[in-house]
């Protein structure tokens, strides 16, 4: 018998497997990794936001120590532009501006930071040498830095087919259906509001190696990657021309995404391109500053919103106008973000039977923006939950209460949302219930009352919010402009000995799936969790996959897994039942052993595994020896995994410091597969949720430079910047998936930044604040206190 | 990191010569300023001379009224040596809050002074508790040694060897820190030494300098309240995304208050 002890599956809550690893230094990561004759690759970047490139001079550059090579886009006319995953198309039906993305620029540079020349050198010194000696005449263009300055008449072009710099003028909703609510309405709320900009900030910074392999004209790229796969298919279908059999993508450990190693970037096909036209293997590591100014941002949102309501704070009708700052060049997923991953998240967790939404995207001379950790999500949940709270206050509510009166209630699930979602479970009132509780709601006007006699100003802030992932149907994204399907795979893959290794299409760059997977056979199999194996990033290897993001990894990569279990259980009954002489139907399969139902006739794992590679006794006539199955996972919807969060924070009025003093996070993603990985995920969620709400500043100044372009000028948030925080899930299973998960990535940095923004608003509500932009810092807030005091003091 | 030369002289005479035979070689001490400058290429020096082997500048000791601190003392040195904690705890309390524990085990206080960078902690201690500056050649006094912005009146070539604190009877320290960086946004350093008040202010301006009105003010009554009602003047004061001059100045009265209480 096959006995697991200590229990190691579904629920449990065993340490990471790739912690040792991690943890003693003996991680792979890409710059870890050096090729026979290798070369290195310096990138000279464009210090200006906009300039026509009048020439470039590489005579003296060229004859410098060491150079190999250096190319400049004029190098490269069969290339082509960094493709755009997803079209969007406008209110009139014509689709997207999407000018051509140029590996190296070509006739202009369009931000601080995009890519000149690439110096190929024998060490990286001497590339870099040989990059400041490349003499660039450029020519300064007016900047278009801003949003605003993008928009305004007469702005400068970022690409001079671009009229008006508006990549496209969306919509979602019924404008009429809208328009009659608002009609009827006994109050409307106005807000307006801005989603900061963020720099991803990963601890490994990006870095690519180009090899290439003459006598089979086979590729490699070692890159710091999401999604190896989507990386294979852009780059060389789009970009390079290389078929896929001879191109390989190997995504090794990878120090941290968060969304900003999904897309396809320049150099990545910058190397793999100069080693083949070298032979020679090419590495480039960015430096930090290369990574605040040319990772793809997140966020960078300016949105106005009304709010129709009825005399009992129903909410009728919400209209959205969105702003979304795209950068100089679309990215990979930058399109669908303010749109499929914002727009139709805006019903929220509410029963507004109108919404209708208008996003403009807008080019800027700033590196792109792209996915950042909730994607859409956290913007549309910031809007809404201050929405929420702003219209409680103007119509004298109480902001629990307000949300109890508009929450979708249990009933009601399947629950379709008037911007085309279909939630297909939760349960809000539960979470919101628990979290109450757990943050003691009730007694804070005493911890308030005690702040206060101490000379602080306390305040509570909350926030209920839903979110989608686990992305999604291919023929629905397929139907909203993906140019991908977004399906799953994974190969389960048993040894003769029972042991298994796991493929799966999935990456993980610190979430933690060789464990959270490999639970998921032990629970399933049987097999011990130290004999279970998961392996991901490489194409070589994994027969396809589309990668993690959107916390999709389980929810999608997991059912993939899931379905090809159910083949390998299938065929070890066959063999089962051939090996004990019963008929399939009565052979029952429970976590390891194979019995014969109602005997004591029973099999094991191993003895079927071995079997099935030693088919001495083997009904070989019915069945093929071996046992690997391998299933592809389209999803049936999103998953909504959902919440409550509260904050308590503490603001010294004298400073306009703020400290967060409690957080409390209930969130309902499915059913949980380790507890501790959820935890885990939910605080480093719940950290970069603080971070955007009090910190973190991504600032371009008029010219489009970056002046928060290193960490002594961009807040992240630090140990000592946070509080422990409280974390508990509640359970409502996704009832479209096999296993009833929704997914965990996301939800911190989800449901957290308007929580805070809350909490610092309510902390303040004798200073007559309606509103605080992100990132509220102490100097922000003195400002406001300074500013008020006149007024208080004459009260 | 531009290719320069490495020397490691084990004489204070050996290195002023290294240094003086060429005026683009550069010092270093705990490198944690240095470094940095050098790795993102913003100097290019020929010759980088290694102070760490140089015994003259070594050592925390007490002369007399003195408190003497040779350039090399790592911060987390000055942070606990009894010495310093039992002649001017403001200044080891201050030591043990520069940067982060690693910061603190490689940089020293000469390297700091030397630099001038104006959102340091240093300057502050050295220009409020009046100390002198020795160098190789010479005795600065506090006064006329920051010049601003990483400006001192050090020569090219010439060395900090030591720092001579007056031992005050009376000294507090307190800091805003930049939230990015964790530099100083706004700092403030008072010493009360034989009977003459000195207030420093580091972070909010282009360098550190002298609160005069709220010194006057303390001289006769050293309490928070005696500054808690002095505006500092926001001109002339940094202004950039962490906060304004205003903002600044005000942060100045805020930690002057808090350092007289700090002091006791
Ligand atoms: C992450 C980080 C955080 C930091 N946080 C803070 C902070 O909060 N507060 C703060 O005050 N500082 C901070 N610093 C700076 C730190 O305190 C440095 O140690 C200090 O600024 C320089 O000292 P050093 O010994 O490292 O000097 P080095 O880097 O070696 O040298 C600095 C400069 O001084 C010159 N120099 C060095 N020694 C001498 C000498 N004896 N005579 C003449 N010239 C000399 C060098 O040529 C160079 O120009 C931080 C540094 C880092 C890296």
């Amino acid at each position: 018998m096959n006995v697991v002890t200590p229990f190691e599956g579904i629920g449990a809550s065993v340490k990471r497997k790739e912690d040792l690893r991690f943890l003693s230094g003996r991680g792979q990561y890409t710059d870890d990794i050096n090729r026979p004759g290798q070369t290195y690759a310096a990138i000279l970047r464009s210090p200006h936001a906009h300039a026509r490139i009048v020439s470039i001079d590489t005579a003296a550059a060229s004859a410098m120590p060491g150079v190999v090579a250096i190319f400049t886009g004029a190098d490269m006319p069969d290339l082509g532009g960094i493709p755009c995953g997803w079209q969007i198309h406008n209110k009139d039906g014509t689709p997207m501006a999407e000018p051509m993305h140029p590996v190296l620029a070509v006739g202009k540079a369009r931000f601080v930071g995009d890519a000149v020349a690439a110096v190929i050198a024998e060490t990286r010194a001497q590339a870099r040498d040989a990059a400041e000696a490349i003499e660039v005449e450029y020519e300064v263009l007016p900047a278009a830095a801003t949003m605003e300055a993008a928009l305004a008449p007469g702005a400068p072009l970022v690409h001079d087919g671009v009229a008006g710099n508006v990549c496209y003028d969306w919509h979602i909703g019924d404008r009429a259906v809208n328009e009659a609510a608002f009609a009827k309405a006994a109050k409307v709320v106005e807000f307006e509001l801005v989603n900061n900009r963020l720099v991803p900030n990963a601890m490994e910074p990006r870095a690519a190696i180009g090899d290439f392999d003459r006598t089979t004209d086979e590729y490699t790229l070692y890159t710091t990657s999401q999604n190896p796969h989507v990386i294979r298919l852009l780059m060389g279908a789009f970009v390079l021309h290389i078929p896929e059999h001879k191109l390989r993508v190997v995504a090794p450990d990878v120090g941290g995404g968060f969304g900003s190693k999904i897309f396809h970037y320049a150099e990545e096909a910058i190397v793999t391109w100069a080693a083949g036209k070298l032979g020679r293997p090419v590495k480039w590591t960015a430096e930090r500053t290369e990574s605040f100014m040319t990772d793809a941002h997140g966020r960078d949102h300016v949105t106005k919103a009304r709010l129709a309501m009825d005399a009992d704070g129903k909410f009728l009708a919400l209209h959205v106008q969105t702003l979304a700052n795209m950068g100089a060049y679309l990215s990979t997923f930058a399109t669908s973000v303010p749109t499929y991953l914002y727009a139709t998240l805006l019903a929220g967790v509410y029963t507004t039977p109108t919404v209708y939404a208008e996003v403009k995207a807008v080019f800027t001379n700033t590196v792109p923006v792209d996915a950042y950790r909730g994607a859409g999500r956290p913007e549309a949940t910031f809007l809404l939950e201050r929405l929420v709270d702003v219209a409680a206050a103007e119509t004298g509510m109480d902001r629990i209460e307000i949300r109890r009166r508009n929450f979708i209630p249990n009933d009601a699930f399947p629950y379709q949302t008037p911007v085309a979602l279909q939630y297909d479970s939760g349960d809000y009132t539960a979470t919101l219930e628990q979290a109450l509780k757990t943050a003691d709601w009730a007694g804070f006007e005493a911890r308030r009352a005690e702040a206060k006699a101490r000379g602080r100003l306390r305040g509570i802030g909350i926030s209920t919010y839903i979110e989608a992932c686990g992305i999604a149907p291919s023929a629905v994204v397929g139907s909203l402009g993906a140019r991908a399907g977004l399906y799953e795979v994974g190969t389960i893959r048993v040894h003769p000995t029972g042991s298994v290794t796991v493929l799966t299409g999935t990456h993980s760059h610190g979430q933690g799936h060789e464990t959270t997977l490999a639970q998921l056979v032990t629970d399933r199999l049987g097999v011990p969790l130290a004999q279970v194996d998961v392996v991901h990033g490489d194409t070589a290897k994994i027969p396809f996959g589309m990668g993690t993001y959107g916390s999709r990894s389980l929810a999608v990569g997991g059912s993939a897994m899931v379905k090809a279990m159910d083949k390998i259980v299938a065929k070890a009954r066959r063999i089962a039942a051939h090996l004990m002489e019963a008929s399939v139907e009565d052979v029952e399969f429970d976590r390891g052993t194979f019995r014969v139902a109602g005997t004591d006739k029973t099999k094991s794992w191993g003895e079927i595994a071995l079997t099935a590679y030693v088919p001495h006794n083997y009904p070989i006539e019915e069945l093929e020896p071996g046992l690997d199955e391998t299933a592809f996972y389209d999803p049936k919807n999103f998953t909504y995994p959902g919440g409550c969060h509260i904050c308590e924070v503490e603001i010294e009025p004298e400073t306009g410091i703020t400290t967060v003093v409690n957080f409390t996070a209930v969130d309902d993603v499915g059913r949980v597969i380790n507890p501790m990985i959820v935890e885990g995920q939910v605080q480093g969620g719940v950290a970069q949720g603080i971070g955007q709400a009090l910190l973190e500043a991504c600032v371009y100044d008029n010219e489009g430079q970056l002046v928060s372009a290193s960490f002594m000028d961009y807040q992240m948030p630090r140990a000592n910047d946070l509080p422990p925080v409280s974390v508990a899930t509640h359970t409502t299973l996704c009832t479209h998936n096999p296993l009833g998960v929704k997914g965990c990535g996301e939800v911190g940095a989800i449901g957290s930044p308007p929580a805070v923004i809350n909490a610092v608003v309510d902390a303040l509500k004798d200073y007559g604040v309606r509103h605080i932009e992100m990132p509220a810092t102490a100097a922000k807030i003195w400002g406001i206190i300074n500013a008020s005091r006149p007024a208080m003091a004459a009260e | 990191m531009y290719d320069f030369e490495y020397h490691k002289p084990g004489s204070l005479a050996d290195a002023v010569k290294l240094l003086s035979a060429d005026p683009d070689a550069r010092p270093i001490s705990g490198g944690q300023t240095l470094l940095p400058a050098l790795k993102h290429r913003l100097n290019k020096p020929t010759s980088v001379v290694d102070l760490s082997g140089i015994t003259e500048l070594k050592g925390i000791r007490k002369e007399g009224d003195k408190l003497v601190i040779g350039a090399l003392a790592k911060h987390f040195e000055v942070a606990t040596s009894e010495v310093v904690k039992a002649a001017i705890p403001a200044l080891a309390q201050m030591a043990g809050t520069i940067g982060d524990t690693q910061v603190r085990n490689r940089g020293t206080i000469g390297g700091s002074v030397a630099n001038n960078d104006p959102a340091a902690d240093y300057p502050s201690a050295v220009l409020g508790l009046n100390a002198t500056i020795v160098t190789d050649k010479r005795r600065i006094a506090a006064d006329d040694f920051f010049q601003g912005m990483f400006t001192t009146a050090l020569e090219p070539g010439e060395l900090l060897v030591a720092i001579e604190f007056p031992i005050p009877e009376k000294a507090g320290y307190a800091k805003m820190r930049n939230p990015a960086s964790r530099y100083v946004m706004a700092g403030a350093f008072v010493a009360k030494t034989g009977g003459t008040v000195r207030v420093a202010i580091n972070g909010a301006g282009p360098g550190v300098f002298r609160q005069t009105e709220m010194e006057t003010a303390l001289s006769t009554n050293w309490s928070p309240e005696a500054v808690a009602g002095i505006k500092q003047d926001a001109d002339g004061l940094n202004s950039d995304i962490h906060g304004s001059a205003e903002y600044r100045a005000h942060l100045v009265t805020v930690m002057a208050k808090r350092a007289i209480a700090a002091a006791g």
